[in-house]
């Protein structure tokens, strides 16, 4: 019968399709399995609307003493947007988004002022009326989920780091870190590339790298699903990559859990030239696509974390813990039974 | 995890009433499970006339019973003026018409229907009555005892004595013997009669059976004679023009024992004539009449007592469950992503009004013509809402077009976009209009395929004719359709479409870093 077995397999490879024994080996965490046992077990339904708008979280994170880019202004009704000429005359950059949007739709990111015009991050020049139309768009419901009425949110620009330039190809390049029960336990990061329209969004075409949550060196990098070694646009070799401030960004990933109490949770930072990492928005459902990045399936780790006594440790040592045993490059502590040390451990039949 | 039990055991009781209660209509209420969905029903009309003379008249016609194969469903009597009283006369139904005063011409009529099914058998005590050996007159008793003597050694029982005696009577070449007796018939002894005799003297009960052979369309059909033995055991049917034993097919027994059919005081010229007519009746309709005859209390309180025209409605209606299985398998199941978990189930229903190929044509032009045209009106500055409502319009009123145009030409499939199918038209262009604003043409095709996928193989599964059949005169399956859902919902493996997204992951996985 082994020869039937390694004849499905090989037929299984050429069609390019595993199996849920191999799924189930490598730790993977399922769409279903996702919103089953963790998404609905840990995310309290009534704490989501918090999360799902951006202006919400903004005020929660002013509050908690978390660092968020500076809110200058809000338009909430059609009305308001008589006002929104004298709210942006003075502006060289701001950026303006939904509350409700989720992904990057609807941000509209303006670098610079030319007269009367304000100039885009790809360059393309705008006049107000167009900039008035998109709001006047985004308070009808355009980019919130189920079409509901919003508010637009006017935020001032992040500086990028220069330090992703070789990485990026216009935007801002942000860090995604999935925290379980205050654990940070995988982090990828997500570069604009032309392809995605200059937006950090991997389901448009951005690439997504997976960083390693000891060290925040990159581990390996894919786009649209598929491995890739350079930059698409810049080409500049990933393997280079290591973001810096990472112990700061962990913990503010970790404070979040204090600050919206869901268990499953995607924190999207950014880091800032002059202010450092910045939380940039929240997510109750956060994707499966890190799993990719990362190479490796997050399920195990979110079994350690579970199978932990106690959960109300402080920051601090949740962080470490999380470094001492999620991480995956030379890493020296001994491993329990649902960290990966090395994908090598993967027996291959 | 109490709770898991409990949702446990709400989900094996959901699963196990549904089943239950389909199996215990089909099998105690013989609601068709499948195929035979008509059945037939025989109407026998037995009618009465006679001459009455002025005086008071009186007339009496033997009622068919229980019997084996077959369920009397309704009997009916017409005779106005006449005061009608039922009777048992010696373990036989009897009708009595009776009139103070009558004269000239009269008609009585009898209707019973009926329906033959196999394997139903009478709760009648049906045992042969006392009789002794009659006696004939010379020479016809030497005639008799000689052939009697000559059956007996060339037969085993009973019934191969019957057997062989109707035979010898029905050779076409007779023996002597059997000639001899035949002479009784000169003298007006009918050969049933003859026969009954002769059995009983060679100690066999035995007596006479009336009957009608069931055949469509057939008028004034005489009553035919049969004979009918008894083995010690139970009864057997024998015809005595051929020696043939057995129920013959479709063969209504009207009377057992030789009593008269009928019988008239104060009138002559007396006759009874059938008349004998097959319909076809839905089996649902036959079973239905029968439980609420019993009053099966399942059937007083479903949607059977609504009127017919509610109850069309539920054909449809009932089928969306079915939709929404299918829909619920293909998204966490195989992980197709659709547009709505609701939405799916509705294309499919117009799909059930418009037929699946000029279905998914309509709809696939209409909803790109709306998004051509959204795009064209994204260019003003408008409001959204706005904007939605002034594709819907446009795209009515193209639909209005359409119409018209293939009713000209002559194409009638345009025709059959009504009402429901153009409200969920509207609706997914809206939703693909939004779509296509916030994720871009890509996602577009990608929900709306999969929407369209999903609503045709829910088509396929909703307008088979086993499933129609199965939803409408079962409805309790909805119970394990439910139970079926919930346990869907406990499903956290993989998804078919997640194992070819992760492969790359796999693969990268076995390699060595």
């Amino acid at each position: 019968m082994a020869w039937l077995s390694t004849l499905v397999s090989k037929a299984l490879e050429k069609v390019a399709v595993t199996t849920p024994a191999q799924l189930r080996a490598t730790g993977i965490l399922s769409m279903n399995c996702r919103n089953l046992n963790y998404i609905s077990r840990y995310n309290p339904r009534r704490l989501l609307p918090l999360v799902d708008d951006k202006l919400t979280t903004k005020r929660m994170a002013e509050k908690a003493g978390v660092e968020v880019p500076k809110l200058i202004a809000v338009i909430e009704y059609q009305s308001d947007i008589r006002n929104l000429k004298s709210v942006l005359d003075p502006l060289q950059q701001f950026v303006i988004k939904p509350a409700k949007g989720s992904g990057g739709k609807g941000i509209l990111v303006i670098t610079g002022r030319d007269g009367d015009r304000f100039i885009k991050a790809s360059g393309d020049s705008l006049s107000f009326e167009a900039i008035s139309r998109d709001v006047s768009n985004i308070l009808g419901g355009l980019y919130s989920l189920g079409g509901k009425t919003d508010v637009a949110v006017i935020e001032s620009l992040i500086q990028a780091d220069p330090i992703f330039n070789d990485y990026s190809f216009e935007g801002v390049p942000d860090i995604r870190v999935i925290v379980f029960r205050g654990f940070p336990v995988m982090a990828m990061m997500r570069l604009a590339t032309r392809a995605s329209d200059g937006k950090a969004n991997l389901h448009q075409g951005a690439v997504g790298v997976g960083l390693d949550i000891a060290t925040g060196h990159s581990l390996r990098s894919v786009q649209r699903g598929q491995p890739v070694q350079q930059h698409p646009d810049t080409g500049h070799d990933f393997s280079a990559l290591k973001v810096p401030h990472w112990h700061k960004i962990l913990s503010l990933s970790a404070a979040c859990y204090e600050m919206t109490d869901l268990g499953y949770l995607g924190v999207d930072l950014v880091l800032d030239k002059n202010l450092g990492p910045l939380i940039l928005e929240l997510n109750a459902r956060p994707g499966l696509a890190i799993q990719i990045a990362n190479g490796q399936g997050i399920e195990p780790r979110l079994k350690t974390v579970e199978a932990l006594s106690r959960h109300d440790l402080p920051i601090a040592e949740r962080v470490a813990f999380s470094q001492q045993h999620f991480g995956v490059l030379a890493n020296a502590a001994p491993q329990d039974s649902g960290g990966h040390k090395n994908t090598t451990t993967f027996r291959s039949s | 995890m109490k709770g898991r039990f409990q949702l446990g055991l709400m989900i094996a009781l959901l699963i196990v009433a549904g089943l239950g209660l389909t199996l215990y209509k089909h099998f105690a209420l013989g609601f068709p499970l499948l195929g035979k969905d008509v059945s037939t029903v025989w109407s026998i009309e037995a009618w009465v006339s006679f001459k009455a003379e002025g005086e008071a008249a009186q007339a009496s016609l033997t009622l068919p019973d229980q019997q084996s194969d077959v369920w009397i469903m309704d009997e009916s009597f017409a005779s106005p003026g006449y005061g009608i009283n039922q009777i048992n006369d010696g373990g036989q139904r009897r009708a009595v018409w009776s009139i103070r005063k009558a004269d000239g011409r009269q008609d009585l009529f009898y209707k019973v229907k009926l329906r033959l099914e196999s394997g139903l058998s009478p709760n009648v005590n049906d045992q042969p009555e006392a009789f002794i050996a009659p006696v004939l007159p010379e020479p016809y008793q030497t005639a008799a005892q000689s052939l009697l003597k000559q059956v007996t050694e060339s037969s085993a029982n009973a019934t191969s004595f019957a057997s062989t005696l109707l035979g010898l009577f029905s050779a076409s070449k007779p023996d002597q013997n059997v000639n001899m007796l035949l002479g009784m018939t000169d003298e007006g002894v009918k050969i049933p009669e003859l026969l009954i005799n002769l059995l009983r003297m060679g100690n066999i009960p035995a007596r006479i059976v009336r009957g009608l052979h069931l055949e469509d369309g057939r008028r004034r059909q005489p009553i035919v004679d049969m004979i009918e033995i008894y083995d010690g055991d139970q009864w057997h049917l024998f015809d005595p023009r051929t020696g043939q034993s057995g129920n013959p097919k479709a063969f209504f027994l009207w009377q057992r024992g030789a009593k008269s059919l009928l019988d008239v005081m104060g009138g002559v010229n007396s006759d009874v004539k059938f008349s004998i007519i097959s319909q076809q009746i839905p089996t649902r309709d036959l079973a239905l009449a029968q439980a609420t005859q019993e009053q099966a209390a399942l059937i007083d309180f479903s949607i059977y007592a609504l009127p017919l025209e509610a109850q069309n409605a539920f054909k449809i209606i009932l089928l969306i469950p079915i939709g929404v299985l299918v829909v619920l398998f293909m998204r966490i199941i195989v992980g197709l992503r659709t547009s709505g978990t609701f939405m799916p189930v509705l294309i499919s229903m117009a799909f059930l009004q418009t037929q699946l190929l000029p279905g998914l044509v309509i709809f696939i032009s209409l909803v790109s013509i709306g998004l051509w045209i959204r795009s064209f009106l994204s260019q003003q500055n408008m409001l959204l809402v706005a904007r939605l409502g002034a594709v819907i319009i446009v795209v009515i009123l193209l639909m209005a077009v359409m119409s018209v145009l293939s009713w000209k030409l002559g194409i009638t499939q345009a025709l059959t976009v009504t009402f429901f199918p153009m409200i969920i038209l509207a609706w997914t262009i809206e939703r693909m209009s939004i779509l296509w604003e916030e994720e871009g043409p890509r996602d577009v095709l990608k929900e709306g395929g999969g929407s369209l996928l999903v609503a045709t193989l829910s088509y396929l599964l909703m307008s088979n004719p086993v499933v129609e059949q199965l939803t409408f005169n079962f409805p309790e399956l909805m119970l394990t359709l439910l139970g079926l859902v919930l346990l869907l919902g406990q499903y956290t493996g993989y998804r078919l479409l997640e194992l070819k997204r992760f492969y790359p992951l796999v693969r990268a996985a076995r390699q060595p870093r």
